[in-house]
């Protein structure tokens, strides 16, 4: 179980994450979305540690983990697909991979995992993280750091972004079962209708703020209604029906 | 050589297994040991300053290894080994140096390397620096490395320096012929006091030939690093030379580049990163469950690998 108490994140005078209090239960699917630099991200750092909010606090499986550094909360089974993926000189894709598991794993471990994610594990397995990977290669790759660690508390930030189309109905596969294992929680990051259609609950920010907070049934409705979505300024990040 | 020689030597080689190759290996100002094969010959030069090393005409896989030693403290020790490569030879050659100096006098080592490329000649060059002791006695390393690439020919160069030097000025020249191509790529870590500098000068002559030069350096506690590099371009020619360091700690990095380019059709280009290890490099290992210093471990191994 992940608790978030009245955690507010601020700066350069602006607020950025206003009194955010929720909780999500085990066995649990939740989409998080809202406009561009409505907090996702922030909420999603402030969750792994990488982010220390101004105030409020975190539970995890009851443990009050506010204080605990990235590290301590990945230990605990937090993990984190970044929006951006890092790039490391020197580092090889096996390196990173294994370093994720957290032991000693052979190549055919790993490969299975690539292949998951739609990486042809041979061509990758090798290679450099560096700027010579495209940036689909390299969302792919980050998503694969993630599912390795086999985490209780999964965070993906906007894995769509960079997969092509045709692979993506492959990915969503991949995170349904990925959330099919016992006693665990996938938050996703997103600005997809499909991953929105596969989550149980959706979180809806705006302006730091929880705007809404429940069933997918009753929000979709009104974020589909037209182009003009109630909860978007500028404008509705959605494919729109009809 | 005594045991504990035979586990210095083994800092530098990237092989216990060298006895099918043809190998000279010097201690203390001496060749101690030395073995020729049907491609590769090895001779002492008239007036006694070093070696000269021939591979045969079109060889195929030459190894070639040439190891120097240090173990007494206060020894300064100058060597000249000239590699001669025949037309369409292939040859592997490792050259290393190891000091030890237990003392408080300081030990130096020159190592003046020159390498003759016939055409379509190709040389892989592996060469490591490394020191050991617990005296006072500075470990001294300045190597000279004189590339001459015939038409044709394709060098590609790997130089490190592993730890415990506390001194090093290191010269590379180089002059490429037309469609040779050279590559080199250097790794450097300083720690505590000491001092590298490092300086690089490619003659990119012939039409069509180029240069690859990249050097990834991390100067941790109070040590200074230097590079330099200057290309110059005479043809038609591509030359890149890439430097990436590290700081951590109080360790300073300055890099001068000069690239001139003396011709029309030169290309030639320079890069240099210089910085503490990316902050988001350390999250992310850090969401994979290491701590701050396992991270940077990771990464500084990764880096240097
Ligand atoms: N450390 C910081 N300092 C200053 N401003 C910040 C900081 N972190 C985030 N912000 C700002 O807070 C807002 C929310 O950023 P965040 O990255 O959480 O948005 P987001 O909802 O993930 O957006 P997107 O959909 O574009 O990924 C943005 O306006 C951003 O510029
Ligand atoms: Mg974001």
């Amino acid at each position: 179980m992940l608790e978030l108490k009245d955690i507010c994140f601020n700066r350069d005078g602006k607020v950025i994450l206003d009194h955010i209090s929720f909780v999500l239960d085990t066995n649990l699917f939740v989409a998080i979305t809202g406009p561009n630099g409505s907090g996702k991200s922030t909420l999603a750092k402030i969750i792994m540690g990488i982010e220390k909010p101004d105030s409020g606090t975190i539970f995890f499986d009851g443990k009050d983990i506010t204080n605990l550094s990235i590290h301590e909360r990945a230990k605990l089974g937090i993990s984190f697909a970044f929006q951006q993926p890092v790039k490391f000189k020197g580092i090889t894709v096996y390196d990173l991979l294994k370093l994720s598991a957290g032991k000693d794993v052979s190549k055919k471990d790993v490969c299975f995992i690539l292949k998951k994610v739609g990486l042809c594990a041979d061509a990758y397995i090798d290679r450099e993280l560096n700027s010579s990977l495209s940036g689909g290669e390299l969302k792919r790759i980050e998503i694969a750091t993630v599912l390795l660690r086999k985490g209780k508390l999964t965070i993906f930030d906007e894995p769509e972004a960079g997969i092509d189309l045709w692979s993506f109905n492959h990915l969503i596969d991949v995170f349904k079962n990925y959330q099919k294992r016992e006693n665990t929680i996938t938050l996703i990051i997103t600005h997809q209708e499909r991953i929105l259609n596969i989550a149980d609950q959706i979180l809806l920010l705006k302006d730091g703020k929880i705007a809404y907070f429940g069933p997918k049934n009753q929000i979709m409705d009104q974020l589909y209604q037209d182009c003009n979505c109630p909860f978007m300024e500028g404008g509705c990040d959605y494919e729109c029906r009809g | 050589m005594n045991v504990e020689d035979k586990e210095l030597l083994e800092k530098v080689s990237d092989t216990k297994d060298f006895q099918s190759m043809a190998y000279n290996i010097r201690k203390d100002g001496k060749a101690v040991e030395r073995k020729i094969t049907e491609d590769v010959s090895i001779v002492n030069k008239e007036d006694g300053s070093g070696i000269d090393i021939y591979i045969k005409e079109s060889a195929k896989n030459a190894f070639v290894y040439i190891p120097v030693l240090l173990t007494k403290s206060g020894l300064e020790d100058v060597v000249y080994n000239d590699f001669h490569i025949g037309k369409n030879a292939q040859a592997i050659i490792m050259a290393g140096c190891a000091i030890r100096n237990n003392a408080n006098k300081n030990s130096r080592h020159q190592g003046i390397h020159r390498f003759y490329l016939e055409e379509d000649s190709k040389v892989k060059y592996i060469e490591k620096h490394y020191g050991e002791g617990h005296g006072s006695g500075h470990k001294v390393l300045d190597p000279i490395t004189e590339l001459y690439l015939g038409k044709n020919s394709t060098m590609d160069m790997d130089t490190v320096q592993i730890k415990g030097v506390d001194s090093t000025v290191r010269m590379t020249k180089a002059v490429l012929e037309e469609k040779a191509t050279l590559t080199i790529s250097e790794k450097i870590m300083t720690a505590e006091e000491q001092y590298a500098k490092t300086e690089f000068e490619v003659d990119l002559k012939g039409k069509d030939s180029s240069a690859h030069v990249t050097s990834r350096s991390v100067a941790t506690e109070h040590s200074h690093q230097l590079f330099i590099s200057r290309l110059n371009g005479y043809n038609q020619c591509y030359g890149h030379v890439e430097c990436d360091a590290i700081l951590k700690d109080e360790g300073t990095v300055q890099a001068i580049p000069e690239v001139n380019a003396q011709h029309i059709d030169a290309r030639l280009i320079h890069e240099a990163t210089i910085g503490k290890i990316a902050g988001e490099q350390l999250t992310k290992l850090m969401t994979l469950g290491l701590t701050e210093a396992q991270a940077e471990e990771q990464i500084i191994n990764g880096f240097l690998k």
